[in-house]
């Protein structure tokens, strides 16, 4: 980045609400279905019907707005958003425009150890539209064009952050962050591959220290993270040609190609929409129960930057560990039904923050599918703890009960795992291991310490691996004089 | 009694005579579609004649009396509805080129609950193309004749509905009304017109034309009918969110107290320039009338009447010009033939091609009036006349029951008098814009008639959900003048029926079996 121009960016975010139907009549929502399967006459734009909005729509609206510190707007409208095209069914698309459902908050992101709060602008609610498939290529050259309405009218919620973010790497944080959030209050899945979380980039760039922004450039077609960060990349390097040229940053809208890794101009300002938003008159103002509002704010989750503050504070982890412990709250919830079960938050922080995770291919989600529960998990940290098994066992008991789905104890029992800490029995083993390798007694004599290493590895193999090793490690030392 | 005795019936004595067994559900909607066929070919008062729907529909309800089930309160009731209403399986055009051949998938709650309450329709009657009109001569097929005089218009946009009902064609309708689309040709019919409060009655299934201003409404031979129908079709509706939650009252039970105490309102606005002195002396009559059967008359003030229409035709075709968006000829309706290559191409074609200069005009006005920079100056604003619109009649209900006017300033216009006039036409419905404007009940009833025979509506207006008022004293004044006794000649000589026959081109309904359930 250079440093003669300070970046701005904002973000606009869509999401789809995880409701089972759709925000103004009752078709599902489900992902995938048959094209039109999913529609009614409300949704394919009929003459004649109404909409009436989804109250659990609402509902997620609220929980998110409160979860980021929005202001819950007493009364808020839906209005009509007019453009011609024939993915939407009547021509204009239900959203908010003047009286959004909240206003004003943050989300707060952490890069390279530096915070930073990003203010949000605000938070409304929308219709998503329909699917075109153009059949023999793109619109323009297809011999014929099929709509689906199967997405139309699916709920979707638009969250504008302010201009805050001054890097691609700040905006990627805050969309993470974002949709961490979105998953964690259970509103959204976050899935940018079916386009369920969508991103465009308002970037502009300034003179370092200037006051007044620069003019921004609108980039769509951001569908992951890396795309985010490459466009960004891609933008800031073309503004800042542009201006070290002397010329004026074009206000217009840019699509990121992917594939070619390049922006390339979508609209300009002079032929920008001119969408003729007015209060739709079909729906009521939305002016929601205070009661409800504050229910629905006191059933809250404690969020993932508290709930890793706390983790740190509680269980003395380490803050790394609590931040990756707490992105997702699935995991989080595994890692406290663990600790409650077992209070050894940190040996419980390694084993679902390494073996755990790596069974489940880094997916944290799916940690409620996950074949070992945290009280099992617990179990086997206090079987090593309380010197039943090894740590190495514990290892091979972990994928047992992985495989079988089998708690520790009945793994344990079953295939006679205890560890061997008898003194007496142990000794006998010791004993025998060092009259059968002379060789090695000399060695060690002789200074060579790692001789010891293989006498503690003979007496394990000598007991199946379940030797106490601290234990083997004390009765060779006193049979082996000093060195 | 024959045939043609059974159409003149009211819809309540039709339900006392299924109920007491002098007739057949099937008798009457042959006698209907008999009608039908020998007038209808003049007056083109139907668009769709769903013919087969309406005699299965007859049989199912004799079927329904013949086991000993109680009748249902339109029991056999045949009625028309306006082509604005949504029926499942029967083509529903909004008078407009543009839906020609859409089948609706579903019916409007107003037709569910008609057909609920035992209603049969005989089909779907004419209008102004999208309700936008007021002479039914903006349809899209062709213009409906006023019953009283076959040179004159009936009235719009609810035109085909009134004339129906004012020629016997069906024993009473739903219309639509929006800035006078029932009451106004309700007047120029001679019969009763109801434009309920805006939330009284479901516009789920009513194809919109200004959605903060459209309501379905009766058009009925006397005030217990439109009583009575408005009872079938009120109420709350789950699919309408703009529908109020008020209790349904039952109007016709209340309809004979009389008017003796109550306080009526002649607002000095509505009788100014303009009104035509035939219908001024027929409400100043009416007005004595009623002062004779005990009501006490004052002088309101309606000061920001004079800017109902200008207001009217900011915020109608603004939501016009949103509400008609859909029609694209991608989904539904026309497509025009030969853009298929390029999308932008195929909409401007089909909407050209489709909407008629009417429409096109509110659709281009609407587009304007909400365009960026403008919104302010012309919507908002005209939002804000709106309150104070609303504000003119609260204060006036704060000191009477009811306000009493013209319904129009004129009686029936000749067909193609002001259709090249735009303005003149819009002026027509000085007196029944401002009551949409600010979402409160008006009816229009039978006042008497000019010297050239035709009729004159007296209109009344009550505050918010006060249509029982209405209804009293409508039905006051019905019970002391007996207009109703006065019917238009439609009698046609052997050479008009033999010009009318083979019968009618209306259609019939593409799914018969769909009518009883």
């Amino acid at each position: 980045m250079s440093p003669r121009y300070e970046t701005v960016i904002g973000l606009e975010v869509h999401a789809h609400l995880l409701t089972r139907s759709k925000l103004f009549c009752g078709c599902a929502t489900t992902f995938g279905a048959p094209p039109n399967s999913q529609t009614c006459p409300v949704c394919q734009g009929m003459p004649g019907v109404l909409p009436v909005v989804n109250r659990s729509a609402v509902e997620f609206g609220i929980r998110t707005a409160l979860a980021l510190s929005l202001r819950i707007n007493p009364e808020s409208r839906f209005a009509r958003k007019h453009y011609f095209y024939p993915d939407m069914p009547k021509n204009y698309q239900i959203s908010q425009y003047e009286a959004p459902l909240a206003e004003d908050g943050w989300l707060d992101i952490s890069v390279d150890g530096a915070e930073r709060r990003i203010g949000i602008q605000r938070l409304h609610l929308e219709e998503d539209v329909g699917k075109l498939t153009h059949e023999g290529g793109v619109f323009e050259t297809a011999t014929r064009s099929l709509v689906d309405f199967n997405r139309a009218g699916v709920p979707l919620m638009e969250i504008v952050s302010r201009p805050d973010l001054r890097s691609p790497a700040e905006a990627v944080e805050y969309l993470r962050m974002l949709r961490a959030i979105l998953r964690w209050l259970g509103v959204s899945d976050g899935n940018m591959e079916e386009g369920s979380f969508r991103c465009d980039a308002n970037v502009s760039l300034r003179p370092a220290g200037a006051p007044e922004y620069g003019v921004k450039v609108e980039i769509k077609n951001l569908n992951s993270f890396r795309h985010v960060k490459a466009a960004l990349d891609f933008e800031i390097s073309r503004q800042t040609a542009v201006l070290d040229r002397g010329e004026p940053v074009a206000q217009e809208t840019r699509l990121w190609n992917p594939e070619a890794g390049h922006t390339r101009s979508m609209r300009s300002k002079e032929y920008a929409h001119d969408y003729r938003y007015f209060p739709d008159p079909d729906l009521v103002p939305l002016r929601p129960d205070p009661a409800w509002v504050r229910a629905i704010g006191e059933a809250l989750p404690e969020l993932p930057r508290a709930r890793s503050r706390r983790f740190v504070e509680a269980y003395a982890l380490p803050p790394y560990d609590a931040d990756l412990l707490t992105s997702d709250r699935a995991l989080a919830d595994y890692f406290e039904a663990a600790v409650r079960a077992h209070p050894s938050p940190k040996a419980l922080a390694n084993w679902i923050l390494t073996e755990l995770l790596r069974e489940l291919d880094g997916d944290a989600a799916a940690v409620a599918r996950a074949p070992v529960r945290a009280e099992e998990l617990a179990r086997l940290v206090a079987l090593v703890e309380d010197g039943t098994i090894s740590g190495k066992m514990a290892k091979n008991l972990f994928g047992t009960m992985w495989r079988t789905g089998e708690g520790p104890d009945v793994i344990v029992t079953r295939e006679g795992l205890r560890q061997v800490a008898d003194a007496g029995a142990l000794a006998a083993v010791v004993d025998q291991v060092i009259a059968a390798h002379p060789g090695v007694l000399g060695d060690y004599r002789s200074g060579k310490k790692q001789a010891l290493g293989f006498l503690v590895g003979q007496v394990m193999k000598a007991t199946g691996g379940k030797a106490n090793p601290q234990l083997v490690n004390r009765l060779l030392a006193e049979r082996l004089p000093p060195a | 009694m024959t045939p043609t005795d059974w159409t003149r019936l009211t819809i309540h004595e039709t339900v006392a005579a299924v109920r007491a067994g002098r007739v057949t559900a099937t008798t009457l909607v042959e006698a209907y579609l008999a009608r039908i066929a020998a007038l209808d070919p003049t007056l083109h008062a139907f668009l769709t004649v769903t013919g087969e729907g309406a005699v299965a529909q007859a049989a199912a309800a004799d079927a329904r009396l013949g086991r000993g089930e109680p009748a249902r309160a339109l029991e056999g009731v045949p009625l028309a509805l306006k082509d604005v209403l949504c029926t499942r399986g029967v083509p529903t055009t909004c008078g407009s080129k543009i839906l020609e051949g859409f089948v609706p998938p579903y019916d409007a709650t107003v037709v569910v609950r008609l057909l609920a309450a035992g209603a049969i329709i005989l089909g779907k009657t004419n209008l102004d193309e999208f309700a936008m009109g007021s002479s039914t001569e903006n349809s899209g097929f062709r213009p409906t004749r006023n019953p009283w005089s076959l040179d004159r218009v009936p009235g719009g946009s609810s035109g085909g509905s009134a004339a129906a009902v004012a020629a016997d064609l069906a024993a009473g309708g739903l219309g639509t009304d929006t800035g006078g689309s029932v009451r106004q040709p309700a007047a120029l019919c001679g019969v009763v017109g109801l434009k309920p409060t805006y939330g009284r009655v479901s516009r789920y299934g009513l194809i919109a034309f200004a959605s903060s201003l459209d309501q379905v409404g009766p058009l009925a031979k006397d005030v217990r009918d439109a009583a009575l129908l408005l009872e079938a079709i009120a109420g709350p509706d789950p699919m309408d969110s703009t529908a109020a939650a008020e209790p349904v009252q039952a109007y016709a039970a209340s309809l004979d107290q009389g008017v003796r105490g109550l306080m009526l309102g002649i607002p000095d606005e509505y009788f100014v320039a303009g009104l035509d002195p035939e219908v001024e002396h027929a409400v100043r009559e009416a007005i004595r009338v009623l002062e004779g059967l005990g009501a006490r008359t004052r002088r309101v003030s309606l000061p920001h009447t004079a800017a109902g229409v200008a207001t009217y035709y900011i915020v109608a075709p603004a939501e016009a010009s949103s509400n008609l968006a859909r029609y694209d000829g991608v989904k539904y309706g026309l497509r025009a033939a030969g853009a298929n290559r390029d999308v932008a191409a195929m909409t401007a074609r089909t909407r050209a091609e489709g909407f008629g200069p009417e429409v096109r005009r509110r659709i281009m006005l609407g587009t304007y009036v909400l365009s960026a920079g403008y919104y302010d100056a012309y919507y908002g604003r005209a939002q804000r006349v709106r309150t104070l619109i609303r504000r003119d009649f609260d204060r006036a209900f704060a000191e009477v029951d009811a306000i009493v006017s013209p319904t129009t300033p004129t009686p029936a216009f000749k067909l193609g008098e002001k259709v090249d006039d735009p303005l003149a036409m819009y002026l027509n419905d000085v007196f029944t814009i401002p009551a949409p404007l600010a979402g409160i009940p008006a009816i229009s009833v039978p006042a008497g008639f000019s010297l050239a025979g035709l009729p004159i509506g007296l209109q009344l207006i009550a505050k918010p959900f006060d249509e029982a008022m209405l209804f009293r004293v409508a039905r006051a004044y019905e019970a002391a003048t007996g207009w109703r006794s006065r019917r238009p000649e439609l009698d046609l000589p052997p050479r008009e029926q033999a010009r009318s026959s083979p019968p009618p081109g209306p259609v019939t309904g593409t799914d018969g079996s769909r009518w009883p359930r």
